[in-house]
């Protein structure tokens, strides 16, 4: 066991950590934040997204070890009240079915959005090509990643 | 922190004071006043049967009996209700049933939740309404027929009075309740108000904020975490296991041999790790060592071996219709094409996992991301020997089902580690144990023979269908009704059938059967309408426009919903260069559906630009989820017309999405959806969609590229998107 403090949604978290494990187990196991969810395991189907310094990055490779001094957001804590544009868009598109990987589409979103306000649909496909929706909800995500820029540009450019 | 949607026990209690009214007792045909006792108040609610509560405050809250799997049902079906009961819908909470043998069937599965759903729910909302109504038209001495209600208030015109539901709420429950003949309910979109609207998913802001829904979210008091590992060659037994090493590792608190059964959808031998968090159970794991013994060695080289054996076998006949051999002999042109498809994995993004805790009293508790919890209580009851009565099934959102999860595997594995471990556990899948203890939809070869005689026509169809079987009967989703399609179109028909014994486990993977023999049936037409030189369009019609004997399917509900595709589509238009368009109608789970693809060719990489669906699933109950099943089964479509899983040595080859990699969003279509609302009962979509987006695409293909793909995944004929 290591311990480290880990700042999530601007809380510091000081936890021990087995040898190893990942970011992923240590938001699910050891601090009961269960909306970073689990699915490949190695990194390449983005399920597991969450934020570091803003940068979309898996949770599931990434050691939690090494996290200490960076900002970590997860789904839970990227606009709890859900009143981020991203999160508006995705409810007016109605963009998820099962839901399972949709906080990864939506952090990876916002990162998209973050550095490019208005992306084209070559870009959105690049940057979300990076997590596996297996409901296929491409096409309404493709939609609401424009609905949530003109959201933006509309609140002065927010998102 | 518990992640439950409501306290089973409260509600348990609840639901013994009222009666079963709605489920079971129509399909008996027993009336509602069976049911004394139904229809009162029980701390400030009023529960007038097992969907409807409303209380005092004003609350409405419509209960969801069936799990919630992307399919929208947790959306559609309260929707349903609250259309009866005139309530606005932004004032329904929606609360998720646990599994309660008083609300029947509770399975997602069969896309059977709607036509199954459609009469209980609209008996439930109309039915309290009725009472309101009742309870309104008493209070103020006028007929309750001049009564009329809207968003929550009951409105009585011609004296100007109003009430809300929960002023009546005391009159309605001293009201007996109605015969359900009394009732008049809502069937037509010209009925409806809120039906047919797009409606965003009940549980999409806790979705979109990350808040406890999945089974995997589960999280109690003191709870342990387990990995089990199985044999990689199905049903492997454990000779020995190093489980006293394992015990010793960082954060184990458990681990132990679980002999189980040999039923391959049952409790399969393994070894059960349980630890303090999930990543030092499966870090364990890296270090067990298991002896297995095993006694097959199923591989897909074998398969196909035993397939080309077979191909000129004469096999098993289940089906002859006419002359077949004079028929084909006398034919102008006989067109002949070989297809095949491989085995394929759900691949659900939520890996299996389920969350079970043994109370000391024998009882056993379990919250469970199951597509089918009844059954899954069965299997339990039955392994561990505890009677039915004594388990409790909490029915959690699921990331994904696909079929996959009506098989409950995950469900007793973790009941026996419970058990065993006599903790709150919650057992929790990799991808690989997924990927590699999947129920794979099975492959098939099937060869055509088409007799096409004098006025370009399909005058026969022979048909042998290559497939999977244990002792001579097919297995779990390797079966072909003799009745269906093209039999019974065409006058002279033979399917024969021949079976490959196979130990590997297979089960119903979305629309089971017809996702992918689709693909064969449609694209052989394709071939066929081009050797009779017809146009594609022109061609199916012909084929729907008569039947022998009684038709395999609506020959106007398909056409209709073919000829609303190629309309939406242009079809006859030059597509431009390089491109193609396909299309393919079919019918299976109760629904119509017909796509028309446009495809686009840049080199070997083809792109699906675009598809356009004619859907007839009678009247749409929410357009977003309708939609959404439609975009998804499209995709879904495409994705798994590049995949397959092989096996070598008795086991899974493939184990991750590095091997198996799913569709990602660069390479999804647009998709188009028409809906005809017929003038029949509505149907579920979460199937139908499916199988004829393969065969329109590979059309699509063919006319873009003239490549013709016989064989699945796409990558054996070159072709990748």
């Amino acid at each position: 066991m290591s311990q480290v403090t880990l700042k999530i949604n601007g809380k510091n978290h000081t936890l021990d950590i087995p040898p190893g494990m990942p970011l992923l187990w240590a938001l699910r196991d050891k601090l009961n934040m269960v909306g970073t969810k689990f699915s490949c395991g190695i990194g390449i189907c983005g399920s597991c997204t969450v934020l570091v310094d803003g940068m979309p990055m898996r949770s599931c490779i990434l050691p939690a070890a090494g996290m200490a001094g960076n900002e970590i957001t997860t789904i839970e804590g990227f606009a709890p009240n859900g009143d981020h544009p991203v999160q508006i868009a995705w409810n007016e598109e109605d963009v998820p079915q099962c839901g399972y990987c949709q906080g990864g589409q939506i952090l990876t979103a916002a990162a998209l959005l973050d550095s490019n306000p208005n992306p084209s649909d070559k870009d959105i496909d690049d940057a979300m090509s990076e997590v596996i929706c297996r409901c296929g909800t491409y096409f309404r995500i493709r939609k609401a990643i424009k609905r949530a820029a003109t959201l933006a540009a509309e609140d002065g450019g927010a998102a | 922190m518990k992640t439950r949607e409501q306290n089973p026990d409260l509600n348990r209690r609840s639901f013994l004071k009222v009666s079963l009214l709605a489920s079971g007792a129509l399909i008996v045909g027993v009336s509602w006043t069976v049911s004394a006792g139904a229809n009162e108040i029980m701390n400030e609610t009023w529960m007038p049967n097992l969907y409807v509560r409303i209380n005092r405050d004003g609350t409405v809250t419509i209960v969801s009996k069936n799990p919630e799997a992307g399919q929208g049902v947790k959306t559609a079906f309260p929707m349903v209700v609250a259309e009866c009961l005139e309530v606005d819908w932004k004032d329904v909470n929606v609360e998720q049933a646990p599994l309660d043998d008083r609300y029947g069937r509770q399975v997602v599965g069969g896309s059977r939740g709607t036509p199954d759903g459609w009469d209980d729910l609209r008996i439930a909302g109309t039915g309290a309404l009725y009472l309101l109504t009742a309870a309104a038209a008493g209070k103020w001495g006028v007929p309750a027929s001049e009564c009329k209600a809207q968003d929550g208030v009951i409105h009585h015109p011609g004296s100007g009075r109003s009430a809300r539901y929960d002023e009546l709420l005391d009159f309605a429950a001293a009201l007996p309740v109605p015969e359900v003949s009394e009732l008049k309910l809502k069937s037509r979109p010209e009925d409806f108000s809120l039906l047919g609207s797009f409606v965003p998913g009940v549980d999409n802001h806790k979705i979109l904020t990350g808040q406890p829904l999945f089974g995997a979210d589960t999280r109690i008091e003191g709870m342990l975490y387990a990995v089990y590992e199985k044999c990689p060659i199905y049903a492997g037994k454990v000779r020995k296991a190093n489980v006293e090493q394992i015990r010793k590792l960082p954060g184990v608190t458990h681990a132990f041999v679980v002999e189980g059964t040999q039923n391959l959808h049952g409790l399969m031998p393994g070894v059960a790790i349980v630890a303090e968090t999930w990543w030092e159970a499966n870090s364990a794991r890296d270090k067990l060592r298991v002896d297995w013994e095993t006694s097959q060695a199923d591989s897909t080289a074998d398969y196909d071996k035993q397939a080309a054996a077979l191909a000129d076998a004469s096999g098993e006949t289940l089906r002859s219709d006419g002359d077949i051999e004079k028929a084909l002999g006398a034919a102008d042109k006989v067109i002949e094409a070989s297809y095949y498809y491989p085995f394929v994995s759900h691949a659900n993004m939520e890996p299996q996992n389920c969350t079970a805790l043994y109370h000391e009293s024998g009882k056993m508790e379990l919250w469970a991301p199951s597509q089918n919890p009844k059954s899954g209580r069965s299997l339990i009851a039955e392994v561990l020997g505890i009677p039915e009565g004594q388990i409790h099934v909490n029915i959690t959102r699921i990331g994904g089902g696909f079929g996959r999860k009506l098989v409950n595997d995950f469900m007793v594995e973790a009941a026996w580690i419970a058990r065993e471990v006599r903790r709150p556990v919650q057992l929790q899948w990799t991808r690989e144990d997924d990927m590699r203890h999947d129920f794979y939809r099975p492959a098939a070869w099937h060869h055509f023979k088409a007799g096409i005689d004098g006025n370009g026509r399909m005058a026969a169809f022979d048909h042998h269908f290559i497939t999977f079987g244990r002792g001579g009967k097919t297995i779990s989703g390797a079966g072909l009704a003799p009745n269906h399609y093209p039999a019974g179109l065409v006058q002279n028909f033979r399917l024969r059938q021949s079976i490959i014994e196979a130990n590997v486990p297979t089960g119903p993977w979305r629309s089971p059967g017809h996702s992918a023999y689709c693909f064969a049936y449609q694209s052989f037409f394709d071939e066929v309408a081009l050797a009779a030189g017809r146009d594609q369009l022109e061609f199916r019609l012909d084929l729907l426009s008569r039947s022998y004997g009684d038709p395999p399917l609506d020959l106007a509900r398909t056409s209709g919903t073919l000829r609303m595709a190629a309309e939406k589509a242009g079809w006859g238009r030059d597509p431009g260069a390089n491109r193609g368009l396909g299309m393919a109608f079919h019918f299976d789970h109760g629904g119509f559906v017909s796509h028309v693809a446009q495809v686009v060719a840049e080199g070997s990489r083809i792109r699906v630009e675009k598809v356009w669906s004619g859907i007839d699933v009678g009247p749409v109950i929410n357009l977003s989820g309708a939609r959404n099943q439609v975009e998804g089964c499209v995709v879904d479509a495409l994705s798994t017309a590049q995949l397959e899983i092989t096996f070598a040595n008795g086991a899974a080859v493939q184990s991750n999405f590095s091997d198996y990699d799913l569709l990602r969003i660069n390479q999804a279509p647009e998709i188009e959806c028409h809906f005809i609302q017929s003038e029949h009962s509505p149907m579920g979509l979460g199937e139908p969609p499916i199988a004829p987006a393969t065969p329109a695409i590979t059309n699509a293909i063919f006319a873009a590229t003239g490549t013709r793909i016989r064989e699945l995944p796409f990558s054996r004929a070159g072709i990748s998107t």
